[in-house]
């Protein structure tokens, strides 16, 4: 209720009610623009735009078209994507899509020394590979149930309750994290 | 509805990646209204992604931060704010134009103001210096007529009546003789004024034989004005007379201009 509360402040333009939703948003914004562009600076540079996109059309958002994290989370997808497949973006960084949140954690020599790796293995125990993948491009690359089937070769049938079992391990593992 | 089933289908977690149907979406936000169940879950959903994108993003994070964001939205307001500020500084331009102009309308009043004045101190002075001069004058005058009175009152003047003669029948003057001075003040007050080129010679006379002797000129005789002259007279006179004659005067008198004659009483 308070978080609904606070969106309709937001959408009446209330800069507080902004700042609070920003500061509940902003790292899981960073991180899931960060698993698109792999590169903390530009993550950081994208998640600023994107809150500012969200202010200007704040007006835009509507309740019954789905839950304000969604909303947010798709600008913020889009923003990134938008960014990877700039000419420049592109120059650096060729071969994205194979990578996936979880392929950086063994990666001693990348810039992902600053993410919480202690943590995500503990999320992420576990969990099968498919799992990752599913969960990588459902809720951080916003792939559609079909462009998944697709990409991880599964039946197009499955997509959904196999998310369905993936998200259920890691709320179990969230739930023994916090017990 | 069977809502463990619905539950199960995995629908509400593709709804919190958003990989639904508008209209699927419209769906799940009605059932998540009508049942708390469903909305809980949903809510449940959402916070395994949030902990999952929070462990996943960067750590030592340069986040710029929000007062960076309130910067960048109110750098658009600041734009607009900007292109106020040229008008502003329009305004500036246009008030200080006007205040030099003001400025100079206000010299121009303030010299002009000290002309005036100076001009009107010119006049103040002027007419200082006239009525100081007519003070003047009329404290001669008063002298003179102090004199004069003082004079033709004294107890050793001799009056003598001069009277017309046949060139102005109408003429008349008086000489005040005042033998222990030596002076005679005369009154030409009854004689007209003279002629351009003439003047009026005093003669005091001795009658046998007439001899005459010129006492000297009525200078600047102006008729009801200047009409009183203080002459010297150092002769024994037996009578005086005031004979008109051509300017500066005649060595001898010019008896057919002869205006007035008095006879001194013998005393």
């Amino acid at each position: 209720m308070e978080l609904d509360a606070l969106i309709v402040r937001f959408q009446k333009k209330d800069i507080i009610a902004f700042e609070r939703l920003y500061d509940m948003y902003w790292d899981n914004i960073c991180g899931v623009i960060n698993t698109i562009v792999q590169d903390t600076n530009l993550a950081e540079e994208i998640a600023q735009d994107v809150f500012v996109k969200i202010w200007k059309n704040s007006a835009s958002y509507n309740a019954s078209k789905g839950r304000f994290f969604t909303w947010i989370l798709n600008i913020a997808r889009n923003a990134a994507i938008d960014e990877v497949r700039s000419k420049s973006f592109k120059k650096q960084k060729m071969n994205l899509s194979a990578d996936y949140f979880v392929g950086t954690i063994d990666d001693s020599d990348s810039d992902q020394i600053d993410i919480d790796t202690i943590g995500l293995r503990k999320l992420v125990k576990n969990l099968k590979e498919k799992c990752i993948q599913i969960i990588d491009l459902l809720y951080f690359k916003g792939y559609s149930q079909k462009e998944v089937a697709e990409q991880l070769a599964i039946p197009l049938g499955t997509v959904k309750t196999r998310n369905r079992s993936c998200i259920s391990q890691l709320r179990e593992n969230i739930t023994l994290e916090w017990m | 509805m069977d809502v463990e089933k619905y539950i199960a289908s995995g629908i509400l977690e593709l709804y919190v990646a958003g990989a639904l149907t508008e209209e699927q979406n419209r769906e799940v936000h009605q059932n998540a209204l009508d049942y708390p169940v469903i909305k809980e879950e949903i809510i449940a959903i959402e916070a395994a992604i949030l902990e999952l994108s929070q462990v996943i993003s960067p750590k030592i994070s340069k986040k710029k931060g929000f007062d960076d964001l309130k910067v960048r939205i109110a750098y658009k307001q600041d734009s607009k704010v900007r292109s106020f500020n040229v008008k502003r500084t329009n305004w500036g331009a246009y008030t200080g134009w006007a205040a030099a102009i003001l400025c100079a309308v206000g010299l121009m009043w303030f010299y002009n103001e000290r002309t005036q004045l100076e001009s009107n101190m010119k006049m103040v002075e002027m007419e200082n210096k006239i009525l100081q001069e007519q003070i003047f004058e009329a404290r001669g005058s008063l002298a003179k007529s102090d004199e004069l009175l003082k004079t033709i009152t004294d107890r050793n003047i001799t009056l003598v009546a001069l009277n017309g003669q046949e060139v102005a029948p109408d003429s008349y003057a008086k000489a005040y003789w005042n033998k222990e001075s030596k002076k005679v003040v005369i009154d030409a007050q009854g004689l007209p004024e003279p002629p351009d080129g003439f003047v009026y010679q005093v003669w005091s006379l001795k009658l046998d034989p007439l001899t005459p002797t010129s006492m000297g000129l009525l200078q600047d005789f102006v008729k009801d004005g200047n009409t009183i002259f203080s002459l010297d007279n150092p002769n024994d006179s037996q009578a005086f007379g005031i004979t008109l004659e051509p300017v500066g005067g005649s060595a001898t008198p010019t008896l057919e201009q002869l205006y007035t004659l008095g006879v001194v009483a013998s005393s």
